[in-house]
């Protein structure tokens, strides 16, 4: 046990005499000793590697039956016959599965422009609250609606503003006709926007408050007594202030571009149709799952993850050379 | 350091000009009413008698006699009382097993030169950057025989990767002589995280337990996919179908002949499933909530 407090400094600062360090004899004998030191973090590893395993690696590498005309009956992953590329040719001719690109990435360029820029005004308005009792209460109410799920969330926005909810029923009220957002086509993208609204602008603003709090008063002082006025600061040291952050997350907001809200989209499928709402997640359930057709479904969800992970990365590498520490280089 | 200003206004800072103000004020009014007018009124309604709401002809705004009849409906109806419980039976076994699981994992891997550590933080990284897919993950699930089991409802989704990452900076943070102090008394890896890690990590390991609490308890796909059998649905199924689609409740005759001949859910009973499944946010909500800021920032930025 003794040679565990030594640990570090050998792999980091390699002093010199330490009888468990690499230099101290032949790797083998390292490698038990290390073996023997650090066994008990090994087992503790273990759990999680059996789960990792099981559905992260053992699914990952049976993307081999996008490769197969995959029958689960007869053969299974072993004795399907392979067919190469034919399902991925097969994806690009499917006009249905275009139209899930092109709404997937519509989705995500309109909730860039009319999501992304509202956490941070909230967080500015909350951190101009003076009262901080007050600014916790507020703070309070708006995270809590990350907590509820999409299905709650889909309830509570049809019994708002579907054809049976409450504002259709104020303008009957009113002697106006009513109004149905839930199952208008047209409207859909601005239903799913409004919805992720609710759900996590609120909860979006803990990282930019954050932000904001780190931020050196002296430095407003300073501006103002340089004659600078509210606007003035805002804009010459809040603004730069949080930069930072926005661009991190903005650019991993791109690297994630493919996802936008999987059950969202599930749930309300039905009542809007595929038209609008068939996104990555949606057709690869509908055209694999349901179907049956698990080598073709296993094809676009391997095209979804491929291209997601090279936007992951291109996203990560951006953040790099723009000097920010990007999400994926912890050591 | 405490940058927020507790006491009004800094030395230097002007008010405000009265419109901005008001405006300021009015926009983080709306903000508020948004969230809570809709709990009130789906709250109010699944309190209020079937005469109350059919007399407004729909969601209820103005409390006329309260009545816990909903109640007392939804939980005679095996349907939605067994939802409930399977419910929160996936919770706290699934929160158990992900707590333990990550908080094992992250202290294995808070250690930089241990044995194999590159290798381990590869595979939970990987998990990071690249999603299987769903059909593999399905057809290793039905071929694990977990179909209509709680366990698909568990073990698919018990590790996630940004919050082991997130145990694991806290459990970096904790001072090495700390540790090594306990190791020279004696003491083995098991004992030093029961015993010294976990105390110093309390709060950040309460927000994982909430997180963790909260997928489980909101999670709708993987019980959509895996289970079948309307006797092992959780709340999420039950929300979807009776709330969402309106489907009939199938009252006293759960599994049997079913469906069909009961009339849809009043809009009463489909708010108090409604407000059963908010029911455990808001009540744990308030205890972790000051936590929030650490456990998000630390996983979100600093890594």
């Amino acid at each position: 046990m003794s040679a565990d407090a030594d640990t570090r400094s050998v792999t980091e600062v390699r002093p010199g005499a330490t009888q468990a360090g690499p230099a101290a004899g032949p790797r083998k004998d390292a490698f038990a000793a290390r073996l023997r030191r650090d066994w008990p973090l090994l087992v503790m590893a273990m759990p999680m590697l059996v789960l990792v395993t099981a559905f992260w690696w053992v699914p990952a590498l049976g993307n081999v039956i996008a490769f197969q005309d995959y029958n689960p009956f007869s053969g299974g992953i072993l004795g399907s016959p392979i067919i190469g590329f034919t399902n991925f040719a097969q994806l690009f001719g499917d006009a249905q599965f275009i139209r899930a690109v092109v709404n997937t990435l519509g989705i995500t360029a309109f909730q860039l422009v009319f999501y992304f820029p509202l956490p941070i005004a909230l967080a500015l308005l909350l951190n101009s609250v003076v009262s901080g009792r007050l600014r916790a209460f507020i703070q309070g109410v708006v995270y809590l609606p990350h907590f509820f799920s999409w299905v709650l969330v889909v309830a509570i926005f049809q019994q708002m503003f579907g054809g049976a909810g409450l504002l259709a029923q104020i303008l009957r009220d009113h002697g106006h006709a009513g109004i149905d957002w839930m199952t208008n086509s047209d409207t859909f993208i601005l239903l799913v926007t409004a919805q992720t609204v609710w759900k996590d602008a609120g909860w979006g603003t803990i990282v930019f408050l954050a932000a904001l709090s780190t931020i050196d008063q002296n430095l407003y002082e300073a501006a103002a007594v340089d004659g600078a006025r509210r606007w003035r600061r805002m804009w010459h040291i809040t603004l730069p202030g949080l930069r930072p952050v926005i661009v991190l997350l903005l650019i991993l907001r791109l690297g994630d571009a493919l996802n936008v809200g999987f059950e969202q989209f599930m749930l309300q499928r039905g009542a809007v149709g595929s038209k609008v709402s068939e996104v990555f997640d949606t057709f690869v359930y509908w055209s694999g799952l349901r179907t049956g057709d698990f080598g073709y479904g296993a094809a676009a969800g391997l095209f979804k993850g491929l291209v997601g992970l090279v936007l992951i990365l291109a996203a990560n590498r951006v953040a790099h050379a723009l000097g920010e520490r990007g999400v994926y280089s912890r050591s | 350091m405490n940058t927020t200003k507790v006491s009004g206004l800094a030395p230097w800072e002007e008010p405000g000009s009265a419109a901005g103000r008001i405006g300021k004020g009015g926009v983080l009014v709306l903000v508020v009413l948004a969230v809570l007018l809709p709990l009130y009124t789906i709250v109010l309604t699944s309190l209020s008698s079937a005469d109350t709401v059919n007399r407004v002809g729909g969601l209820v705004l103005v409390p006329d006699g309260i009545t816990l009849d909903a109640y007392r409906q939804i939980f005679s109806d095996s349907v939605v009382s067994r939802a409930v419980l399977v419910s929160t039976g996936v919770t706290v076994v699934g929160t158990a097993v992900s707590l333990g699981v990550s908080v094992l994992g992250a202290y294995a891997l808070s250690r930089p030169g241990t044995l194999f550590h590159r290798p381990i933080l590869f595979c939970v990284l990987l998990m990071f950057v690249f999603f299987p897919g769903l059909i593999p993950t399905y057809l290793m699930v039905a071929s694990l025989g977990l179909k209509d089991s709680y366990w698909s409802l568990i073990l698919p989704s018990a590790v996630s990767a940004f919050n082991v990452v997130v145990l694991r900076a806290f459990f970096m943070n904790i001072p090495r002589e700390l540790l090594d102090s306990a190791r020279i008394d004696g003491a083995g890896e098991f004992r030093i995280l029961w015993r010294i890690v976990l105390p110093l990590a309390k709060a950040v390991t309460a927000v994982i337990g909430l997180f963790y609490a909260v997928g489980y308890w909101n999670a709708w796909f993987n019980a959509m996919l895996y289970v079948d059998d309307t006797r092992r649905w959780p709340l999420a199924l039950v929300l979807r179908s009776y709330v969402v689609d309106s489907n009939p409740l199938p009252t006293a005759t759960v599994g049997v002949s079913g469906f069909g001949h009961v009339a849809p859910p009043t809009l009463a009973i489909k708010m108090a499933i409604v407000a059963v499944a908010v029911l455990p946010a808001l009540v744990v909500y308030p205890f972790v909530q000051r936590h929030f800021t650490k456990g998000v920032i630390i996983g979100a930025i600093k890594g």
